[in-house]
């Protein structure tokens, strides 16, 4: 069955992330980050931080909600019993820090076939309270045997 | 600034792929139960891909000076990575103009790529 590529273009609403002091904190501790502006509010305010600072790769905590949607949207039609992550790309602005309000916009940006495998490539755009583009993710995922 | 990135070596335990799932909210059961894993025909519960990556991301920043000099980090995901085996993030300057480090990178376990082609733009200024 060929892919459907009817849905590229198509956005999903909103999402909008309400970042907290702890949840950097235990994502920091995850993936094992030691730098203190990821952990100590102290050290991240005498660095000019108004609060701890998330570690880039928590992008994928306050982008993964506006992503859900999409990947179980029925017309873009994912097995997902058949799919991998293929790849993920990451483009950051300025940091992201607890006490931010981060809104993110998935768009799927491209789907195709190649070799009897299907690549869905979505895109999600974070902004924070202030407008500015805090990171912006593209998102493959691939299905086995379309 | 010139800057070179050491190589990272990190060995996550046996119930890290439990940490993550709570940290990140991805609790596809491939991750974190061992049985379910076996029966779609998996090794055992699998490492998340995002988890590597960010291990890739850490070995960046860590070089760089902090998290706020990384701009960009693209990555494929090859293979399986597994809890217990030591993850290895190896990195090399490519490219280093205007102040900003291209550099290309990848993670592998007991010598076998699980990401690779991986390219990260730091900030040297």
């Amino acid at each position: 069955m060929p892919v459907n590529t009817e849905t590229i273009g198509k956005s999903y609403p909103p999402t909008v992330y309400a970042v907290g002091r702890e949840k950097i904190k235990e994502y920091a501790y995850a993936v094992g980050e030691s730098n203190p502006l990821h952990l100590d509010p102290d050290a991240a305010r005498a660095a000019g931080h108004r609060d701890v600072v998330a570690p880039p790769m928590f992008a994928v905590v306050y982008s993964a909600p506006a992503l859900g949607p999409a990947i179980l949207d029925p017309d873009v039609g994912i097995n997902f019993a058949l799919m991998v992550h293929g790849g993920q790309e990451f483009r950051w602005g300025p940091l992201v820090v607890a006490g931010d309000e981060i809104t993110t916009t998935v768009t799927v940006s491209d789907i195709s076939e190649r070799d009897g495998r299907g690549f869905y490539v979505f895109e999600s755009r974070s902004v924070n309270q202030d407008g500015d583009e805090v990171c912006v993710g593209t998102w493959t995922n691939i299905v086995r045997g379309v | 600034m010139s800057v070179e990135i050491p190589e990272l070596r990190v060995t996550p335990d046996r119930y890290l792929t439990v940490r993550y799932a709570g940290a990140s909210g991805d609790y596809n059961p491939i991750h974190i139960d061992e049985e379910f894993a076996k029966q779609v025909g998996l090794p055992g519960k699998i490492l998340h891909g995002l988890y590597t990556m960010a291990q890739v991301a850490r070995a960046q920043t860590e070089a760089a000076g902090g998290p706020e000099k990384l701009k960009r980090l693209s990555v494929q995901f090859r293979g399986l990575g597994l809890p217990e085996q030591e993850i290895v993030v190896r990195s090399t300057v490519r490219e280093e103009r205007d102040g900003v480090a291209v550099v290309e990178t990848l993670a592998e376990q007991s010598g076998t790529a699980i990401i690779r082609n991986a390219e990260a733009e730091i900030n040297t200024s």
